[in-house]
């Protein structure tokens, strides 16, 4: 059960650290995610029926995940379309999209085929204890791409991207184009997700057009989870960390709600309302503590 | 240096909410100018700003810098060699970012790439440059902007635009957020500044004798146009009461060629 749980908190964290860039480095509320974690999915299956090896299935899957966020950031830079409504277009083109690279199927299995996840378990069978295997694997996967962002992040460029988000003037005082910052930002960040996207498919053994739905407001949850463990911080180390741990705890949640949810006679249909009032439980916890902290701090100064 | 060519500025045309906001003004700014510039609220000074800075586009007229016509260039590219501080204290600075990665990101103007350039050397270099100051700031490099307060986050705005060297400054009332105490440190700074490194600025103030103190040429603003102007020794001449009767008179001449038009419909 608990390797489960994080297995599944690994391979959604990417996607969380995704969500991260794009909610809270750019403040770009991007929603594509809903349509490029099943893009992920589906480039990655489909590559793999195709033959294709399974490194250069995630590379296509990555890619794939770029150029849906790069979509979505032209169409709100250059027609002027708030962000929102330009990741909601992207993510409902990306539906038919997805459907087609199925080819015109909603749900295509990839159980018998050779994928990164079988090989990888097939290689150590044996070394390690099967059911450690995966998990070792993700553990391994997401601190490369948690350490990969933490060193975008300290690059001229990132930092600059880091500004971003918090002052847009200051971005273009410096000469910076803030359109090519959000464009950049918001096609790396789909990329992690169609990754994501991409290892849940071979996890799952199946890719499915549905996969993606709500999917933002699970990684916006875990997110908020993330911060709630750390006061403040402006490492980005400690952040990206946050995000990832906000995700395994996420998902403890939600396997408690799915396995004993029938405790309150709860069905797993009802896990979308649980996700949602989760959010706003944690929206208000989170006021309440600035708040706290607020007149916290009002009184000392007196 | 620069040069504004019959430049005017309307906004909203065609509606009733019509507004000449700049009218064919023609300005010329030498290199090594300090220029304050003066006039009451909607005279039109922060859109004259606003358009040499490139924030709007004129509907009539030329800019042009050092010959070079930028009157349709973007804000971000002109960012690149006009610095420019706002009234807020807030918009110079992300306050989400240590003080350290506040000065990388203002150090080089233009474009940034995947290369870490915040070693040893910069926050040295940093470190020096923190001193002059004389805010303490130089051991609080790790430190959140948030923690800042508005004056300390101006001053360090206003060091971190003089050290990328532009070839014009514009401020736009840098100190009019500020308390007293801290509006004084910045201005001072301000004006140290300028002469150390021989900046070419403008600075929009509410206080004429800021105005008449700072500089060596004046600009009086009212109603989209430029209505004084006075450089050099007839600048140094001039007072606090000097200046109010000189607006004074211009005001009443324009409120009598008012009089005169509507007489004549």
């Amino acid at each position: 059960m608990i390797e489960g749980i994080l297995v599944e908190g690994l391979i959604y964290g990417i996607m969380v650290l995704g969500v991260f860039i794009t909610f809270r480095v750019l403040d770009f509320p991007d929603l594509t995610v809903d349509g490029s974690f099943p893009l992920g999915a589906a480039l990655m299956v489909q590559c793999l029926l195709l033959g294709f090896n399974g490194w250069l299935a995630l590379l296509v899957a990555f890619a794939g995940g770029v150029i849906a966020g790069v979509i979505t950031a032209v169409i709100h830079n250059h027609l002027k379309v708030p962000n929102l409504l330009a990741g909601i277009l992207t993510m409902t083109m990306l539906y038919s999209i997805n459907i087609r690279i199925l080819g015109n199927r909603a749900n295509v299995p990839v159980l018998k085929h050779e994928t990164i996840l079988s090989r990888v378990s097939e290689r150590f069978s044996g070394i390690i204890p099967d059911e450690y295997i995966y998990l070792l694997f993700f553990i391994i996967a997401a601190l490369i791409i948690k350490l990969l962002i933490d060193m975008f992040f300290r690059t001229d460029l990132g930092m600059t991207m880091g500004a971003m988000g918090n002052n847009e003037q200051m971005v273009i005082s410096q000469g910076v184009n803030p359109k090519t910052l959000k464009t950049i930002g918001v096609g790396l960040s789909n990329g992690l997700v169609a990754i994501s996207g991409a290892f849940a498919a071979q996890y799952l053994g199946f890719a499915d057009v549905g996969l993606g739905q709500g999917i933002i407001i699970s990684g916006l949850a875990s997110v908020m989870i993330g911060e709630f463990l750390v006061m403040k911080s402006n490492r980005i180390g400690v952040l990206t960390l946050c995000a990832l741990t906000g995700s395994i705890l996420f998902h403890g949640v939600m396997y408690l709600g799915r396995y004993y949810g029938y405790v309150i006679k709860m069905t797993p249909n009802d896990l979308n309302l649980i996700k949602g009032l989760l959010i706003i439980v944690l929206l208000v916890v989170t006021q309440s503590k600035k708040l706290k902290r607020f007149t916290l701090r009002a009184m000392v100064a007196k | 240096m620069i040069e504004l060519k019959n430049v005017s500025m309307l906004f909203n045309p065609g509606t009733v909410n019509e507004n000449l906001a700049i009218s064919n003004i023609n300005l010329k700014v030498k290199e090594g100018d300090f220029i304050t510039v003066i006039g009451s609220n909607g005279a039109g000074k922060s859109t004259l700003f606003n358009l040499i800075a490139g924030t709007l586009i004129p509907t009539e007229g030329s800019i042009s810098v050092n010959d070079r016509i930028v009157t349709r260039e973007p804000e971000f590219k002109r960012a690149r060699y006009i610095g420019r501080i706002f009234q807020n204290p807030l918009l110079g600075t992300a306050s989400n970012m240590s003080l350290e990665d506040n000065m990388m990101i203002t150090y080089r103007k233009g474009f940034k790439w995947l290369k870490r350039s915040l070693n040893h050397k910069m926050r040295e270099y940093f470190r020096t440059e923190l001193v002059q100051l004389k805010m303490g700031l130089e051991e609080r490099m790790k430190e959140n902007l948030a923690m800042f307060s508005g004056g300390q986050r101006q001053a360090l705005t206003l060091l971190m635009m003089v050290l990328s060297r532009p070839d014009l400054i514009l401020l736009d009332e840098h100190t009019a957020a500020l308390d007293p105490k801290n509006a004084q440190i910045v201005l001072e700074l301000t004006n140290k500044f300028i002469k150390e490194y021989r900046l070419t600025s403008m600075m929009i103030t509410h206080n004429m004798s800021h105005a008449i103190e700072f500089g060596n040429r004046l600009l009086m603003m009212d109603k989209g146009e430029i209505i004084f102007d006075a450089e050099g020794e007839a600048k140094k001449a001039l007072t606090v009461e000097k200046l109010i009767e000189k607006f004074h008179e211009i005001r009443h001449k324009s409120f009598e060629n008012d009089r005169t038009l509507l007489s004549d419909e």
